[in-house]
């Protein structure tokens, strides 16, 4: 076994998102242009200036059992069912050890959230104010802990090999798929569960995010506030939802006769170390990144047809990913269908690696990129060919790969490349 | 008006009914909470915390390790109840 280079493999995918309660109807949303977005109709939304989010498609506390669903805060439920969705996928039909398929020594969780259990710790606090500290619950430390839903799913599962959970905003569900290939890679672990979870649907985080000037105000038309790359785009909409996939080592996979989705090619990480929020406008941060992944990859750049990009829908970042393109692949951007599914799932902040990832995968595994919708007037700085509209064919033959590409406040960059099977 | 052995027990079966899931009728004076009713450490806190409200009683943290059964937690409600 080379143990420093090995080949990784996607071999399970589970999503629930604002489209969808599992990854098969949040990918038939997503090829047919539909936004999850919707008016926040809750009391506690009267007063904020930003009333719209793209909420969960299927409320993660119907789907558990009660008294677990009670003891999870909901970026773990998020997380647990989507991680149970890929674990099924992958053909395993119990935990690691009683599935002997599984050897639990050698199987890792990596699920990583922005955020944590924001709900949590704000509800608790207004239980400690409104009913005294008695009743503040004694699971709260274990749910708003940002490692809670990378735990919860390493039980699930019986994982052994490394629990672990990177941090990076809205680039962490990225950062954590990444870490997972590097386990796989160097030898750690054979199967690693991997994904990034969010729900931070809440006043604070909205009123926060508000005030940043970060999120659209487009009250009247939820549907077509997220707008990556139109002229008129005026910030994210906020997401929530879990994407997980299950990665192996592609001689595991082999020996137990597995479905393979596709190649996890590898990552490219840079920082921008240019601001705390706002993203270095030239590219170069991502170009880094960007240049990292093929110097640490076999990535070859005429086979890239597809790149899921972070375009978030706010004016300056969107057009800074697309600079990177540019300054690292050169012509060879003319061949890459650039999609924003954010313009439907909204943005899931640390859940947005996630399911971007799962979208990748699915693409390429069905050969068609999704749209990017609400484009009505493409920004004419658009360097790049962008999936407008309508989802589009990919090339039905020969290996092709995809970038799903996630970058967080903080200066965080985080490409991950995947390559048909 | 103090409750019953038989109302506390009614009660506490719904107390762990709500949070550990299990089926009222099967929450006995015998059952311990950890190892019969699926009560963890923690969840044991908020069964406490559900009875003290629910029957008007005090139970002291040095006091809840003792309560290993149902029996146990409806004696001392019994005994100490106001």
């Amino acid at each position: 076994m080379n143990a420093t280079n090995r080949t990784v493999v996607v071999t399970g995918i589970g999503a629930t998102t604002p489209l969808g309660g599992d990854s098969a109807s949040t990918w038939e949303a997503l090829l047919a242009g539909r936004s999850g977005a919707s008016t926040l109709d809750q009391d506690w939304a009267a007063e904020l200036p930003v009333r719209i989010a793209a909420q969960a498609a299927v409320d993660p506390a119907e789907v558990l059992p009660k008294p677990q669903a009670r003891k999870l805060d909901r970026s773990a439920q998020f997380a647990l069912i989507a991680a149970r969705e890929a674990w099924a996928d992958a053909g395993f039909t119990a935990k690691a050890g009683e599935d002997p398929a599984v050897d639990p020594d050698r199987l890792g969780a990596v699920i990583a959230s922005g955020i944590g259990g924001v709900t949590t710790l704000l509800g608790q606090y207004d239980v400690l104010k409104e009913k005294g500290v008695r009743r503040v619950s004694p699971h709260t430390v274990p749910m708003l802990m940002p490692n809670g839903p990378s735990a919860n799913v390493g039980l699930d599962v019986n994982a052994r090999a490394g629990v672990h959970t990177p941090v990076s905003a809205c680039a962490s569900g990225s950062e954590a798929i990444g870490y997972a290939i590097e386990m796989i890679r160097t030898g750690r672990a054979d199967i690693v569960v991997a994904g990034g979870t969010e729900a931070a649907i809440h006043p604070l985080p909205i009123a926060a995010f508000g005030n940043m000037m970060a999120m659209s105000k487009s009250n009247d038309d939820p549907k077509g506030a997220s707008r990556p790359f139109d002229t008129a785009r005026n910030g994210f909409v906020l997401g929530e939802g879990a994407g997980v996939i299950v990665l192996e080592s592609a001689e595991h996979a082999a020996k137990r006769g597995a479905k393979v989705y596709a190649e996890a090619v590898g990552q490219g990480i840079s920082a921008d170390s240019h601001d705390i929020v706002q993203p270095e406008p030239s590219g170069n941060g991502i170009a880094h990144a960007l240049q990292n992944l093929l110097d640490n990859s076999d990535l070859d750049p005429a086979e890239i047809v597809h790149v899921n990009a972070h375009a978030t829908s706010t004016p300056q970042g969107d057009l800074a990913e697309l600079k990177a393109l540019r300054k690292v692949f050169g012509d060879d951007v003319d061949h890459m269908a650039v999609s924003a599914t954010k313009s439907m799932t909204g943005h899931l902040l640390g859940g947005a690696g996630g399911i971007e990832t799962v979208a990748s995968i699915l693409a390429l595994y069905h050969r068609v990129a999704p749209p990017t919708i609400n484009v009505e007037n493409l920004d004419p700085e658009v360097d790049a060919d962008i999936v407008v509209g309508e989802a589009r064919k990919l090339p039905a033959e020969g290996r092709i790969a995809a970038l799903n590409d996630s970058f967080g406040f903080g200066g965080h960059n985080v490409v991950l490349a995947f390559r048909s099977a | 008006m103090a409750a019953t052995q038989e109302e506390i027990v009614a009660g506490l079966a719904e107390i762990v009914n709500e949070i550990a899931g299990i089926p009222v009728e099967d929450v006995q004076t015998g059952k311990s909470f950890t190892d019969d009713l699926d009560v963890d450490s923690l969840s044991m806190v908020e069964v406490v915390v559900a009875a003290e409200e629910r029957f008007d009683v005090k139970i002291p943290d040095d006091d809840v390790k003792n309560l290993k059964t149902v029996g146990d937690a409806t004696d001392y409600i019994l005994k100490h109840q106001s």
